[in-house]
This record gives structure tokens, sequence and C-alpha cells, in this order.
């Protein structure tokens, strides 16, 4: 079996998402365990450096440009893919599990007819077979799956593959232009949240729960996340309260996170809370129960009132900044 | 115009997850099973739909007989009719959009409402694959709905905002927490309900190309250190977070 392995590279305002260069990395490792070979595809309008996925072990970029592809549409984008994969007869198909990788992959696995795994945390191969570690019930269980079809489509979760240190190589870059695309479902436009990070690709969270008494005092939350230069995340309970935006939420019916260091302040620990973040490289808790269940995932804890540690929290961390 | 909803029948969020004897699969003992959170907002945006436009709606839910529990409750919510498509046997992702994609065509559905994901093995995925093997317009992680005539203007959550997304009949949008607030069932609902007859069909055969090889709980993690109770430990905590965790 020839192995080709293609790697879907996102570009958002034209530059490539650091998830793709993760999801390149990792192709390329199981590459070379299975003597075969990695190229890139990426779609949209003017996009920087695209030569620098050959750092991560993509040999080739294959680019298709259109104006109208600067934002993401799925139809066009899908076409492309599987039109492409038809010339070329790739074997398997890498995306980041982002919002658009999770959009995507499934697309290109009914239009290439491959077997589709979601989410993959951890990639190994057996017997020239990868075996894909994935979290299900939001991380409460692990499965590990192989695909059975003769076409894969791997989705791995951003932040969780390490992309290395890039070499100097360079990939061939080969420039596309797309005629008339499939435009049928289109993004016309984007709302960007001012300034702020999404928790979904943060590297540092900091999450606010019931213990901090009211909407009023998440302003503490987000001071402490400023000085990490952390995103701001949420429990379900203040979610649901109408205290914080969905998009804060952080668990099973929010997202599921893996941040080097995740700061749990004024929250018990539900188990779908629990769930959602307890595959953080570091976890500290703050919050006055020491027996509050979040104290059995936290690496580090201080058993007292969020109003008092936190404050010290963000002198100390200016301090050491300074 | 006729309106799918897609439920599944999900363990409660609160659920403890144990590993049946067999390594493969979770054991159902002592497990709530719910309404998957997210298809609750898409049977209300498919009454609301219903609604402003007229027509009827249908829940569709493959699985063993404990899925018309979930079918009940969604009928009690207002929807009109309910089918399940009966099978007990694993199917992955794709092998049940096939069962989902035929039923809606079945059905003649022209808009179909899922949620965004199934909170067991959340795959996010079985929308989208539904919608390709139709021929549909697709729309995932769906906040905002309208519909138009024969448009549709979407907003989809993405990391650090949200994309406006236009599309046309006929259409599948997986809905995201947000998107509305879903109405509890009325007395009458569950009354009515009760009294409806849920259509058992039987979906073509499995074929699956995912062959879970184990299932496993993660490794404990192990409980850490609690420093102190107030702010004194703070320096020390700081001191741990750069020098040993050297995350800071």
């Amino acid at each position: 079996m020839a192995n080709k392995i293609l790697v879907f590279i996102e570009q958002r305002n034209g530059k490539i998402k650091k998830s793709s260069l993760e999801a390149v990395k990792a192709a390329s490792d199981i590459a070379q365990k299975l003597s075969g070979s990695v190229e890139a595809v990426s779609i949209g309008n003017e996009i920087e450096n695209l030569e620098k996925v050959g750092g991560y072990g993509a040999c080739k970029i294959t680019h298709f440009k259109n104006a109208a592809l600067e934002n993401y549409s799925p139809s066009a984008y899908a076409d492309i893919i599987a039109k492409y994969s038809g010339e070329k007869n790739f074997d398997i198909f890498f995306f980041a599990a982002s919002s658009m990788g999770k959009d995507l992959a499934p697309r290109v696995a009914v239009k290439t007819d491959s077997g589709l795994a979601m989410d993959c945390i951890l990639l190994n191969c057996e017997s020239n077979e990868i075996i894909a570690t994935r979290p299900i019930y939001a991380g409460k269980a692990l499965i590990e799956v192989k695909l059975t079809s003769p076409k894969k489509v791997f989705a791995l979760r951003p932040n969780v593959f390490n992309p290395g240190t890039p070499t100097d190589k360079k990939a061939d870059v080969s420039i596309i232009n797309v005629d008339s695309p499939n435009l049928s479902v289109k993004v016309v436009d984007i709302k960007k949240s001012e300034g702020k990070i999404d928790v979904a690709e943060a590297d540092i969270i900091v999450s606010g729960g019931r213990g901090m008494k009211g909407p009023e005092h998440f302003k503490l939350v987000e001071d402490l996340a400023e000085v990490l230069g952390a995103a701001s995340g949420a429990s379900r309970a203040v979610v649901d309260a109408g205290w914080r935006p969905h998009s804060e939420q952080v668990g099973q019916t929010g997202k599921t996170v893996s941040p080097s260091l995740y700061v749990a302040l004024g929250i018990s620990g539900a188990i779908q809370h629990l769930a959602g973040m307890r595959s953080s490289k570091y976890i500290v808790a703050i919050n006055k129960d020491k027996d509050a269940p979040i104290f059995q995932v936290a690496d580090y804890g201080i058993a007292g009132d969020v109003f008092e540690v936190v404050p010290a929290m963000i002198e100390e961390i200016k301090k050491i900044k300074s | 115009m006729k309106i799918a909803v897609c439920v599944s029948h999900v363990p409660d969020t609160a659920a403890k997850i144990n590993i049946g004897s067999d390594g493969k699969t979770l054991d159902p003992n002592g497990v709530t099973f719910i309404v998957n959170p997210y298809d609750e907002f898409a049977v209300e945006e498919a009454l609301k739909t219903k609604e402003k436009i007229g027509g009827e709606t249908v829940a569709i839910s493959l699985g063993t007989d404990a899925n018309k529990e979930t079918l009940r409750k969604v009928l009690a919510m207002g929807i009109d009719n309910a089918v399940l498509l009966k099978d007990d046997s694993y199917r992955d992702s794709i092998s049940v959009a096939k069962a989902l994609a035929e039923e809606i065509k079945a059905q003649n559905a022209e808009l179909v409402f899922f949620g965004k994901q199934s909170v067991d093995f959340d795959n996010s995925v079985v929308g989208q694959l539904t919608a390709e093997f139709l021929g549909y317009n697709c729309i995932s992680v769906v906040v905002s709905f309208s519909l138009e005539g024969n448009k549709i203007i979407c907003e989809r959550e993405i990391e650090g905002g949200k994309e406006i997304v236009e599309t046309t009949l006929p259409a599948l949008i997986t809905a995201q927490k947000g998107l509305n607030d879903p109405r509890y069932a009325s007395l009458k609902g569950i009354m009515a309900a009760k009294k409806k007859e849920i259509l058992e069909k039987q979906p073509s055969a499995a074929s699956n190309s995912i062959e879970i090889i184990t299932m496993k709980k993660p490794s404990p993690k192990q409980a850490g250190k609690i420093l102190g109770t107030d702010a004194t430990a703070v320096p020390e905590l700081v001191r741990l977070l750069r020098e040993e965790a050297k995350v800071i």
C-alpha cells in the first residue's frame, strides 16, 4: 500500500493555523512508520508562508486559490479536496479537529468513501495500521480504534500533538486557480469577539464557577487571565445562570479543553466539568471547600477564599513577570 | 413543508461511565439516559420554524426500544410524529448517517435539524455526513437560524467568533447551545404524546468502517498538593507553576 497522506492546511485571514502544523507533523511521524509520503493542501486567497509546512514534514503543498474562497465555504472546500484526491489518489487524510476541520472532515470522508476517526488524541502504528485513541463521553472514557476502510480520514484534536521545532526544509508550492467554485453554502462574514482568546485554542485557561458569587465578580477571573495571557472560561452552572456566554463554557455540553495550565476558581468540579478539562497538563484549583472534587484532579490547590487568593496571585504573577 | 429532527438517546451528563466486561462497550447498569442535550435545541428550532411557516414535524431516532423514551419526550414538546429506526447493533457515525438519510428521504423532509453532537461518542459529524448522503446543504454548530422563503442565514460558532453563513433549501442544520431556549413539555403535550404511535422501521444493515479495539477509562489523575488555605500560599503556588510545572 502506498500510504499517500494529504493534510488539510487551514487558514484564517491568510495565516496558517497552528493546529494544521500539528497535523502535518503527526502525519509525517505516521508516514515514517508506514513508509508513506505527506503532501498538504490549502484553500483560500493569499496565504503567507505556504512553504513553511515543509519544516513540519510535508514535501509539497498545493494551494487552491480564488478570492471568493478566502472565507470558508463547506461546499466548495469539500469539492476541491475530493476532486484533488480523485486525481492524486490519496489514501489517508489528516485534518485538525477545529471548528472548520470538524465541519469539513466528514464531508470529505463521504466524498472520498473513507472511514472517519474524529478528535484523535494519540496515533500509533501496529502491523502497518494506524491505531487512534479518542475520548468519548467528553473524556470520561477513551477508545482505541482502527479504520477498516481502504481510505481513511483522521481529525486530530488541536493543542495535543506537539508540532516540534520545524526544520528549514521548504515545501514545493504549487498554486492552482479555481474557476467557479461551488458556493452553495458560503460564509459571507465573520463576527469576531473583540480581543478575546477562545478557550478551545488557549494554552492557559482561567475559569470561574459558582464560587465567584455573581457575574460582577468575573472581572477577577478576567484580570487573572490577562496577567497570564489566558482565555477566560466558565462552568456550566454560571453559563446556565446567564452570568457568562456559552462560548466560554468548559465541560461536557461546552468545550473539551487540554491547555498547558487550567486554573479553576470557585469551581467545585461536577463530573461533566471534570470530563471537559481533566486532560489539561497542569490544573490549579482555588476553592473554599477542601473536599470539593476539583482537588482530586488538581496538581496544586489552595483551599481558600477566591476573593483573597486571586488578587494575591495577580500581584505575585505581575511581580515575576516584570 | 416537512421538517425532520434527528434525536439520540444518551447517558446523562451527570452519569459515571463504566466499561462493560467485553472492554469495548459502555456498561449501562445504573446509567440514566436522556434526550441528547443538543437535540433539544434542534427540536425547539424545528417547532419554532413550523410555527412560523406551517408544515409538519417528524422526529427520527436510531436505536433500541429504549429510544422510545426520548421520542416520547420530543413528542411531548410538540413534535407531530416519531419514527424509531430499530437497531441494536453497533453502528459508526457513517453507518448511522446512512440510515438516517434513507429515512429523511422517505419522509421527504426539506429541512432537517440535528444537535451538533451526541454527548456519547462526541464525533460531531453525523449531521454533516447525513447531509452529504442526502445531497443537502449543511451548516453546523449553529447559534442563530433564519429562513426567508428558500434562503437560510445562520450564525455558526467558531474559535473566537461567529461565521455568518448563507445557503438555500433543502438544508440540514446542526444546533449548538445558545440557538434558543428549548420549551418544557406541557401536561397536555405529555398526555397527547402517550397516545401517539411511534412508527417502527428496520434500517438497512450496518456496514461499519471503524472498529473499536478497546474502551477504557483514562488513567486516574493523581491528586496534587493543597498548598494552604489562604493567600500566604500564593508565592509557593506561583513558584511551583514557574519552576516545577514550567507553565508560566
